[in-house]
């Protein structure tokens, strides 16, 4: 049945494409603006999907149609036209530059700073490689090992067909799709994303890092990614990309599910650096996400973001803390320059018994930017013992920028413990003429008081994705002093 | 080494420094003494380059070149150290990381190759030796929760780190006691050398016990209006300020 009714579907869509102006050629392959079934319908079948995954889309997108874009972030942005977007774009190749010349020299320069090594900097500017025979080996034998172990990761549309058990079991379990406006959208019309399964009492071997799929470059916009961990697992996943990768996609409406099954324990890293816009905010990205890990007994879950990127980020990792002595921790650091606005922070559910969660916050605010931490304790009454610990601190690196903090801390056991503690400062003008004084230049005694007070985060992640990020902070920062 | 002539600085409307004149031969030792609001800290202050402060008039030259046309790091970097009266605490930024990006400043400016670990490490431990640093202040913030001891030894101990040809120490023995100040004072002086010359701002002869200065100057309202030798300095240990603000206004 189910075939049937998907092969009407591919022949109803291929009369109508036309109709629809897509054209199919070797450069483009993209769906004419615009949101509906039909649209929902040729993202499935482009995809080659089973008939449940296009049911659960038509049905997110139901639900999503009936719903409306929050407005009580701490965000002032023009709300985008979901029918002005084009919401399939794939195989997208980019364009090819022939040499590291072609390439933005303020994007090079970028790059240097950040010490991205000239191979991966043609990679990232979609420079033509000659090794690219050695990087899919390389990929291949990460693949190779990992499958030893039992371990999947792969892209969601691989994982939709190749691990459709799997899938439906855990896809949307942690954030349902009506949860909010962007997760159903999202579920609606995600095009790519990853899928990655620890089976028991593994414990993954390496970092797993979309670095490594170099076939998944350039999905960005609507990502979904799933991360199961079975009983006693443990794994560390990386996600971004330090690059100022220039993506022409205003709009990103991305989903992360993470579920620890007991005795599991997922750390969960970003770094975040999207387009920002130029110094007034203009063509930067929207980074609407929704991240959210469940806990089973004894698991842990562990975010940690570092976000300098995007016009507009609208973003609360969460753990919902189940099992009982289960943990979560969220640990971030959130930098807004010029125009750039940032509503984050994180959601710590208490629902087991001796349920333990940390928060660690740290905003920096420079040029115009608003910066908000908005985070949500919430200890229900089956969570005897429950103990959380917040500390919210927010640097102003001007006085033309804000920082602003929405702590929500709703208990319903008596035996809870939640303690927060929140703190605002301005850079100290003393402290940068202490540097200068000892013969550090300025844009170097910025980058040190900001990576000191950032510390705490950045010990969080791990080795190599933590230099990056220092740099990254500084070269966000250039200049901002004020 | 250092020749001020008629400087003149203020903040705001408010002058400080009304015609400073001062001049420090390479290897000597001056102090400089004064009443509370004379202008000793705005002295230290302009000399190493603070911008809260307006320059009125005035030139300072320093071994030939004009310090007041350099910024702050330009005049660090050149061999000019200021030891603050209050050091400044850097949350997350471990001391010995901080003084790695001071050395290594001033290894750029003399065009030398960034420091390598090994002799960086040696060098941290023969100077710290020196004020008595141990390890644990080595790798903890920078003076973040010192005590006001441990303080002013980071500050001596990031001088010799630095070995600059002119230092300024900014009322260095305020909040010491007599441990800690020998500590500090013998620092200062196993420095001591015919090519490095020092400014002694205090308020108390005590510190003049163990630094022993060549020239004494006072200071009173942005002027010095007296100098001498360390006899200087205990006589007004004895008689305080007020002989010599008569002795001027008469």
């Amino acid at each position: 049945m189910a075939y049937d009714g998907n092969d009407k579907v591919l022949e109803e869509f291929t009369g109508k494409a036309y109709e629809f102006g897509f054209t199919t050629d070797i450069e483009s392959d993209k769906a004419p603006a615009g949101l509906n079934e039909d649209i929902i319908r040729l993202i499935s079948s482009k995809k080659e999907e089973p008939e449940w995954m296009l049911q659960y889309r038509l049905e997110a997108f139901k639900i999503w149609q009936k719903m409306e874009e929050p407005d009580w972030p701490h965000l002032h942005y023009k709300k985008p036209d979901y029918q002005a977007i084009s919401y399939y774009s794939a195989p997208k190749q980019k364009k090819q530059l022939n040499s590291m010349d072609d390439v933005d020299p303020e994007m090079r320069k970028t790059m240097d700073k950040l010490g991205i090594s000239i191979e991966e900097q043609k990679r990232l500017s979609g420079v033509a490689v000659d090794f690219v025979m050695d990087s899919v080996s390389v990929a291949t034998s990460f693949k190779e090992k990992l499958g030893e172990l039992g371990i999947i990761f792969c892209s969601m549309s691989e994982a939709v067909k190749e691990h459709p058990d799997l899938i439906r079991k855990y896809l949307g379990s942690v954030v349902p799709t009506k949860d909010n406006f962007f997760s159903a959208l999202n579920a609606a019309v995600f095009t790519d994303g990853s899928f990655c399964y620890i089976p028991k009492g593994v414990r993954c071997p390496m970092e797993l890092s979309t670095y490594f799929r170099i076939n998944e470059s350039g999905t960005g916009q609507f990502e979904r990614t799933l991360v199961v961990a079975d009983e006693s697992s443990y794994v560390s996943y990386l996600e971004g990309c330090t690059a100022p990768q220039r993506d022409e996609n205003q709009l990103h409406a991305a989903v992360v599910e993470l579920v620890a099954l007991d005795e599991a324990e997922i750390k969960y890293s970003t770094v975040q650096n999207w387009y920002p816009g130029d110094a007034e905010g203009k063509g930067g990205v929207f980074n609407f996400v929704t991240k959210r890990g469940i806990c089973h007994r004894r698991s842990k879950i562990s975010w940690t973001q570092v976000e300098t990127g995007s016009a507009v980020t609208w973003k609360y990792p969460s753990c919902i803390l189940k099992g009982d002595y289960s943990v979560g921790e969220f640990y971030s650091v959130a930098v807004t320059n010029n125009a750039q606005q940032a509503d984050t922070g994180t959601k710590m559910i208490h629902l087991g018994k001796n349920t333990h969660s940390t928060i660690i916050s740290k905003g920096i605010s420079a040029g115009k930017s608003h910066n908000s931490y908005r985070g949500l304790v919430q200890v229900m009454p089956s969570a005897e013992n429950a103990r959380n610990f917040s500390q919210c601190d927010s640097l102003l690196m001007t006085d033309t920028s804000g920082a602003h903090t929405f702590p929500y801390i709703e208990v319903k056991n008596p035996t809870a413990k939640v303690e927060h503690e929140a703190t605002t400062s301005k850079i100290g003008e003393d402290q940068i003429f202490y540097c200068l004084q000892r013969g550090i230049d300025e844009e170097q005694a910025i980058s040190l008081i900001v990576n000191g007070y950032a510390k705490e985060v950045l010990n969080q992640l791990p080795m190599e994705f933590a230099v990056e990020a220092q740099k990254l902070l500084s070269i966000s920062l250039e200049g901002s002093v004020g | 080494m250092i020749n001020i002539k008629e400087l003149q600085a203020s903040i705001g409307d408010t002058p400080i420094l009304k015609s400073l004149n001062l001049e420090i031969k390479p290897g000597e030792v001056h102090a400089i003494m004064g009443p509370n609001g004379s202008g000793k800290s705005t002295l230290a202050s302009v000399l190493a380059g603070r911008e809260d402060y307006d320059i009125t008039g005035g030139s300072v030259d320093f071994d030939g070149q004009d310090l007041l046309e350099m910024d702050a790091t330009e005049r660090a970097r050149s061999g000019l150290f200021l030891a603050f009266q209050y050091p400044v605490e850097i949350p997350g930024v471990s001391n010995i990381n901080f003084m790695r990006a001071a050395v290594n400043g001033k290894r750029e400016h003399e065009g030398l190759e960034p420091i390598k670990g090994k002799d960086f490490l040696n060098l941290v431990k023969e100077k710290a030796s020196l004020v008595e640093l141990d390890g644990r202040l080595r790798n903890r913030s920078v003076n973040e929760g010192f005590s006001g001891g441990e303080k002013k030894r980071n500050e001596i101990f990031q001088m010799a780190m630095l070995e600059p040809r002119f230092a300024v120490l900014d009322e260095t023995d305020s909040g010491l006691d007599i441990d800690a100040l020998r500590i500090v004072a013998n620092g200062v002086n196993a420095m001591r050398s015919p090519e490095r010359s020092f400014l002694v701002i205090t308020h108390y002869q005590r510190l003049l016990d163990y630094i022993v200065p060549d020239f004494v100057h006072i200071l009173v309202d942005g002027k010095i209006v007296m100098s001498g030798d360390k006899e200087l300095a205990l006589k007004l240990e004895e008689e305080g300020y007020d002989w010599i603000k008569e002795d001027v206004s008469a």
